[in-house]
């Protein structure tokens, strides 16, 4: 990385949000691949699992803006590492955000057990959040090595979310016409998909985060946006 | 978006009242001030940063050719007031010295009443006719100088009896007396407490609304608090010179970064 402080403190407490804000991301992976899983198996332990863990995620949360906080107050940080202290921040807000669509799958989960299955639904939820968290992974791993490009990258797969997003939604529209019974179950998985594509946004920004820290400006809002579902009327 | 940021706190176009172009100083043998070309612009405070011995005070005294008393300095280049060049043979530096006064480290009043210290520079510059007009003047120094409620009552005590936050307040009243138009602070509050210290700094975002003013500190977070406009020396070259904010959060040389960070560099 940078050279070092002079007071070594500041390093030392520039490393610590970081390594808390990496065990948080640590979590939120988990929570997300645990989440879809647990959907996909109909593992109602593992969704239990995946709700309890969040807790942890949340009070890592609070923890990085006390720790931010006193930084800011003791150590006055200027130029980059303002930018660490400030994009911390903004991160485990998108991270908490990431790690509640993750509870709120599981809790689902608890629900679609009990229902009728929809052949194929969860296995393509999984296939998305998976993609959600390899880009996660990616951005966190951007953040660590100041690896703009690799940011830009997670930027421009987020694309592929939202396409998975928009065939998955016509999908559970045809089951839904097909049989209403579905209609309870397909709802789920809708919402389900809503948030998988939710958490991919969040990931965008940390990504344009990550931009922000290295470069000290943000990128373009020029990235072309996949979700049209906003304007289907029917499956056809 | 753009339009609002906070962050860009240049007060827009203003005037350039100092220019220097490649200017370089040396002491005797020893290459002080390396080919420096910077504006100052008009009811601006820039701000002179960097490590001991980068030359930024060494800088600050050309532009009122403090330097003219020391015999082994020699200055090249061009440095002008106005467009017009201040080492121009028929300048008199003590005229000069009256357009950009100076403020020192260590508070300075003369061993004299208040009054007297506010106006000695008026009466040998002759800015004042009469004993009211005088008058006029020193209140209005003093005011703006935000040390006048604190004094009012006892303008004939000698300034020496006031506290150091005062003297220095004095001080500066005593410098914008004459009317100048650049102000030079060479540390001016390194020697104040911290309430003395917000005084001064808030006195200086006031003189920011007549005169240009130009102030040198270790303390970048003064710099960063008073000044519109930031530069940075280095071993006697000018780094980098932009608006405050842009070198408080993302300043484009590694050696501006290394150094406002606390970094070794």
């Amino acid at each position: 990385m940078q050279e070092q402080h002079i007071v070594k403190a500041f390093d030392r407490d520039l490393e610590a949000i970081q390594a808390m804000l990496m065990k948080m991301g640590g979590l939120v992976e988990s929570a997300i691949v645990d989440g879809a899983q647990s959907l996909e198996t109909r593992d109602v332990e593992l969704a239990d699992q995946v709700r309890q863990n969040d807790r942890q995620i949340d009070a890592l949360e609070e923890q990085l803006v006390e720790e931010t906080t006193r930084v800011i107050a003791l150590r006055a940080p200027t130029a980059s590492d303002l930018r660490t202290v400030m994009t911390v921040i903004k991160i485990s807000s998108n991270l908490e955000r990431v790690g509640d669509y993750a509870k709120n799958m599981a809790k689902r989960t608890t629900v679609l057990a009990e229902v009728n299955v929809i052949d194929g639904a969860a296995a393509q939820i999984r296939r998305m959040a998976r993609d959600v968290q390899l880009m996660l992974k990616d951005a966190l791993d951007a953040y660590i090595q100041r690896d703009e490009k690799l940011a830009m990258q997670v930027i421009l797969r987020d694309e592929d979310v939202d396409q998975l997003y928009n065939a998955l939604f016509r999908e559970l529209l045809t089951f839904m016409m097909e049989d209403p019974r579905n209609i309870t179950p397909c709802m789920h998985f809708h919402f389900i998909a809503k948030n998988v594509e939710r958490m991919g946004d969040h990931v965008t920004s940390i990504a344009e985060q990550v931009i922000y820290l290295v470069t000290g400006e943000y990128p373009d809002e020029s990235r072309p946006k996949q979700d049209k579902t906003s304007f289907i009327s029917d499956a056809g | 978006m753009n339009d609002m940021r906070i962050m860009n706190r240049a007060t827009g176009m203003q005037d350039t009242k100092m220019s220097a172009k490649g200017v370089d100083v040396y002491y005797g043998d020893n290459h002080a001030i390396k080919n420096v070309t910077v504006d100052i612009e008009d009811k601006t405070v820039t701000a002179f940063i960097g490590p001991s011995g980068c030359g930024k005070s060494t800088f600050l005294r050309c532009l009122n050719r403090m330097n003219d008393t020391i015999p082994v300095a020699r200055v090249e280049g061009e440095i002008t007031l106005d467009g017009e060049n201040i080492y121009d043979a028929k300048v008199d530096p003590v005229q000069l010295r009256a357009k950009v006064g100076m403020v020192f480290q260590k508070p300075n009043p003369f061993p004299k009443s208040i009054y007297d210290n506010i106006a000695y520079g008026p009466r040998i510059h002759g800015l004042a006719r009469n004993k009211s007009e005088l008058d006029d003047i020193v209140e209005k120094s003093l005011r703006r100088g935000a040390i006048w409620d604190e004094v009012k009552d006892r303008l004939d005590a000698p300034g020496t009896g006031l506290s150091g936050g005062q003297q220095q307040r004095l001080c500066i009243a005593r410098a914008i007396a004459t009317e100048p138009e650049v102000l030079l602070m060479d540390e001016p509050c390194s020697a104040l407490d911290p309430i003395a210290t917000s005084q001064v700094e808030e006195l200086i975002d006031e003189l920011r609304q007549n005169f240009s003013v130009v102030i040198v500190t270790h303390s970048m977070q003064q710099a960063a608090r008073v000044s519109q406009k930031t530069a940075f020396f280095h071993l006697g070259d000018l780094v980098e010179f932009g608006e405050t904010g842009q070198i408080f959060t993302n300043p484009h040389d590694p050696r501006t970064e290394s150094y406002i960070t606390g970094r070794i560099g």
